[in-house]
């Protein structure tokens, strides 16, 4: 036993407490997807001199921006060591609630948008119930909810494409210019929504509560936060970013589309994966999932400009997630 | 008494056996479709049912769960056959599916293809997908009245044997360096600066038609796999404000797309009939329940170019015939 | 020896049953003020029953608690944490990922003053360095940065930061489970200082542990529970560990033991 005039220190001492507040750099997780993007900017600015532009820039932001902010619902849900299989679908129906309300029973464009991300936050709170109350596992609740979400909306659409949408519903699809740079309301929504959650996340003992209930339910409970609570708010906060999300789409496309949020649903998982968040919960910071999100459409946009086959894109989107889970994987090895 | 008798008797007998025979002589016909939610399909189930109806045939249908799900269909040709059913039809969702067929034409059951061609089927009922190219191609060639090309393609997805005929298609009509007809590799030409994957969706098309613009901004003629992907790639050409210098040209003639036509969002499409592919299937499975006599070959259920302007050396039919004739919702 | 010891907490008659299992059989209870009580007993000897009904864990069946001479009744562990009763879990109920600052809060944030906390409920993370700094500062824990993650230290630092979480934020008991389990015999040393110091700060500590040489360190009285019962409450300073560990398993009677080995 370590006795230093009275005092008990821990092996790796110095025998004094250095307790400032260090400067942290952010974990080798989210460090990651930065460099990767980073690399592959540089790749493609190599392969095609179209690339390094503000307008593609703010192209890539728009083509992701719908992805992103599903990604932001996905982080939370992960966040607590949770999954959400129905994103993208419940992000179709909330689209096509938002066209048909409009086109059938002449709602103007705000009550619209209000009523199809009441639908979507309904979704995220059957899915909450399901898993507080009943204590399913999430990713069985959301394979179910997957499927219900995609029949209403195949079956209230009628399989039918909805285009006349009211003149406000673009809005969020309309751009506004800085020099000769076009950028889109919806992106600029996004990054905005990011910066909030992230600041959410952070600073605030709710936020920090999501944290806790991912990393340990147990530590949480017996700490007397209300965890059932915690995970039911984050559910509903997801399905509300969905709900947001299926705004931008209806304004970036024109439409309400039932076949639309199918392959988002698998692209919105592997954005929060590849940003370095956890899928065991309690680790990973939100930016990542947009820097994820930025990842794929670089790599598509890229890859169309040096004239390359989409399979390659879907190739190295799967080489990306291997490595980001392995490097999550490896910095925590270190770690006693 | 006694005569009387026996006669009821033997009328009750002949009606029973009558009603027992007719309805055991009501073909039972399977229609397996792709999917569920594609429009295309929505419109060739109903109108295989309405064919049936008319007929007195049984229909019995189902899809798979997404373009590509050849177990889902796999599955429902066994649960059809055990039903009773003498007649398949379907939209093959890949090669994964001839053992199976195989399987069923040896206890006696017609195969027929719809619209997606595979080996061994009894028979073919669907659109010359290359012809539907070429008619198209032609179009958009008079359309740009002698200027050079500088064309984009709004692909489905490598290797799918619809989407290259339809892509090689396009560029034989154009007089272009191309493929022939048999081949799922998509040729490309100089003149084609870009090539992008839409799988046949209306986001994605948008996608890829603001990349191949930011590759090349002088792209002036857009040949799109579908109207979906063509209602994408107008978006965006319009967010470029270059929508009225180019020219899209697409393949389907569902009615949203013909309305699309007649907007002035799409130039010129191919139009072709899933009711009539599910008709004749239909039809082929009544014959073949009747006299045992399989159908056989390929038929080609017919393409029409629908063009809002009539282009010259180009037989082109109008928006409102296109109309008439299209499928889905009028 | 005074005759006068405070009594902080007192049960009497605690029964409680497990379907056809009687855990408790009308077992007592005692814990004086500024010491060190240590709970021993073996399995099945109703120690756990025992310390989930003071620590609010589980609610008897029958019987009477006391805190400070008040009977209480504790619905929740929430209500014997409200109460001042601060209990260390046995697996310590720590976030790993989260910061030592951050788990000594958790549940407890400090918000911002003014509109930032109250409305936003922003928390104030400097204020809670600083907390945290100057509470594991008073119990002389020695761990180099508040904010490195709880997953970084050792079992024993582990260890001490449950503690001193704890005894931060008790205002009357301290119970304890098992905190020298899985340690080596440096750790468990560093915990064992750290238990005697909160000791020292006024807050008497309850103790469960198996660990029979670090109960005869740190305990001032060792409770012997046996059969859902008391056995009896001795003192280590005059009865040998042998001793005890006989009445414990009942090879010995309380009876046979000599009048100055009880406490």
């Amino acid at each position: 036993m370590n006795y230093r005039a009275g005092r008990v220190t821990g092996p790796d001492h110095t025998g004094k407490d250095m307790n400032h507040s260090n400067f942290k750099l952010p974990p080798l997780a989210t460090l990651g997807p930065l460099i990767a993007l980073v690399l592959a900017c540089a790749f493609f600015a190599a392969q095609s001199d179209r690339f390094l532009s503000t307008q593609n820039f703010s192209l890539i932001l728009q083509q992701v921006m719908v992805v992103g902010v599903i990604a932001i619902g996905q982080t939370l849900v992960i966040l607590t060591a949770g999954i959400d299989l129905s994103c993208g679908m419940v992000m179709a129906l909330g689209s096509i609630v938002m066209t048909k309300f409009a086109a059938d029973f002449g709602l103007s464009t705000i009550p619209a948008m209000a009523c199809g991300v009441a639908v979507t936050a309904l979704f995220g709170l059957i899915n909450g119930l399901l898993v507080t109350r009943i204590k399913l596992p999430p990713f069985i609740v959301t394979l179910g909810t997957l499927n219900i979400a995609f029949a209403i909306t195949q079956l209230y659409s009628h399989a039918q494409t909805i285009t006349n949408i009211p003149d406000g519903m673009n809005w969020l699809g309309n751009t506004i210019t800085f020099g000769n740079t076009t950028i889109v309301y919806g992106a600029i929504l996004m990054v905005l929504l990011y910066i909030g959650v992230w600041l959410w996340l952070r600073e605030t003992a709710k936020g920090r509560h999501v944290y806790a209930v991912g990393n340990s339910p147990e530590a949480t409970r017996l700490t007397g936060i209300p965890t059932d609570k915690v995970l039911l708010g984050v559910y509903v906060m997801a399905g509300v970013f969905y709900g947001i999300a299926s705004m931008l789409t209806v304004a970036r496309t024109g439409a309400g589309d039932p076949n639309g949020g199918q392959t988002e649903n698998l692209d919105a998982i592997t954005a929060v994966v590849l940003g370095g968040t956890s899928l065991f919960g309690g680790r990973g910071v939100i930016l990542g999932s947009l820097l994820g999100a930025l990842i794929v459409g670089v790599f598509r946009n890229g890859l169309t400009l040096i004239g390359v086959s989409s399979v390659y894109q879907i190739l190295v989107t799967g080489i990306l997630v291997i490595l980001a889970v392995a490097t999550d994987q490896m910095s925590r090895k270190g770690v006693r | 008494m006694k005569k009387i008798s026996t006669l009821a008797l033997s009328a009750l007998a002949l009606a029973a056996s009558l009603a027992t025979s007719a309805y055991a002589d009501q073909p039972v016909i399977g229609l397996i479709t792709k999917t569920d939610s594609n429009p295309f399909f929505v419109k060739m189930k109903e109108g295989a049912e309405a064919e049936a109806k008319k007929m007195g045939a049984k229909l019995i249908s189902a899809a798979g769960k997404q373009d590509g799900d050849t177990a889902g269909q796999i599955t429902a040709m066994e649960n059809m056959v055990a039903a009773g059913a003498k007649t398949i039809l379907i939209t093959s969702s890949g090669d994964a599916i001839i053992p199976t067929v195989k399987k069923i034409q040896a206890q006696g059951v017609q195969v027929i293809a719809l619209d997606s061609p595979f080996e061994g089927a009894d028979a073919l009922f669907a659109t010359d997908n290359y012809k539907a190219g070429v008619l198209i191609g032609q179009y958009a060639k008079a359309a740009l009245g002698g200027k050079k090309p500088v064309i984009a393609t709004l692909d489905l997805f490598p290797g799918h044997p619809v989407g290259a005929q339809r892509h090689n298609g396009f560029l034989q009509g154009y007089g272009l360096t191309t493929l022939e007809a048999k081949s799922n590799e998509l040729a490309q030409p100089a003149e084609v600066v870009c090539m992008a994957d839409s799988f046949g969706d209306a986001a994605k098309g948008q996608t890829g038609m603001e990349n191949c613009l930011q590759k090349n901004p002088a792209i002036n003629v857009v040949y799109t796999i579908n109207e979906p992907a063509a209602a994408g790639a107008f978006k965006a050409l319009k967010a470029a404000g270059k929508e009225k210098q180019v020219v899209i040209v697409s393949v389907d003639g569902g009615c949203d797309g013909v309305k699309n036509v007649g907007a002035g969002v799409i130039a010129a499409t191919s139009q072709q009939y899933p009711l009539k592919m599910a008709a004749m299937g239909v039809a082929a499975g009544v014959q073949y329940a009747k006299d045992g006599k399989r159908s056989s070959g390929y038929t080609d259920t017919g393409v029409t170019l629908i063009a809002a302007k009539a282009m010259k050396g180009v037989d082109s039919k109008s928006v409102k015939t296109g109309i008439d004739l299209c499928w889905g919702n009028k | 020896m005074s005759a006068e010891h405070t009594i902080v907490m007192q049960a009497t008659g605690l029964v409680k049953r497990y379907g056809q299992v009687t855990a408790l059989d009308g077992a007592d209870f005692e814990l004086r003020a500024g010491e060190i009580l240590a709970v021993i007993g073996d399995n099945g000897a109703g120690k756990s029953s025992l310390i989930k009904c003071l620590s609010g864990a589980t609610i008897p069946d029958a019987g009477e608690i006391r805190l400070d001479g008040q009977v209480i009744h504790f619905r929740s562990p929430l209500d014997a944490r409200r109460a001042g009763i601060e209990t260390v879990y046995q697996d310590l109920a720590v976030a790993p990922a989260m910061t030592i600052a951050e788990n000594l809060f958790l549940g407890r944030e400090l918000r911002r003053p003014g509109f930032l906390g109250n409305v936003l409920g922003m928390i104030d993370k400097k204020k809670m360095l600083q907390e945290s700094i100057a509470r594991m500062n008073d119990l002389k824990v020695g761990i180099r940065s508040m904010t490195q993650a709880v997953e970084t230290l050792s079992g024993g630092q582990r260890q001490c930061v449950a503690v001193g979480r704890a005894a931060a934020f008790a205002q009357h008991v301290v119970i304890m489970d098992e905190p020298t389990a899985a340690l080596g015999v440096k750790e468990g040393n560093m915990v064992l200082e750290l238990i005697r110091r909160v000791r020292d700060k006024g807050l008497p500590v309850v103790l469960i542990s198996h660990n029979m040489p670090h109960v005869f360190e740190v305990a001032d009285r060792i409770h012997i529970a046996r059969l859902g019962k008391r056995a009896a409450v001795v003192n280590p300073k005059f009865i040998s560990m042998s001793d005890t560990v006989a009445v414990m398993t009942g090879a010995k009677s309380v009876a046979d033991l000599p009048e100055e080995a009880l406490a």
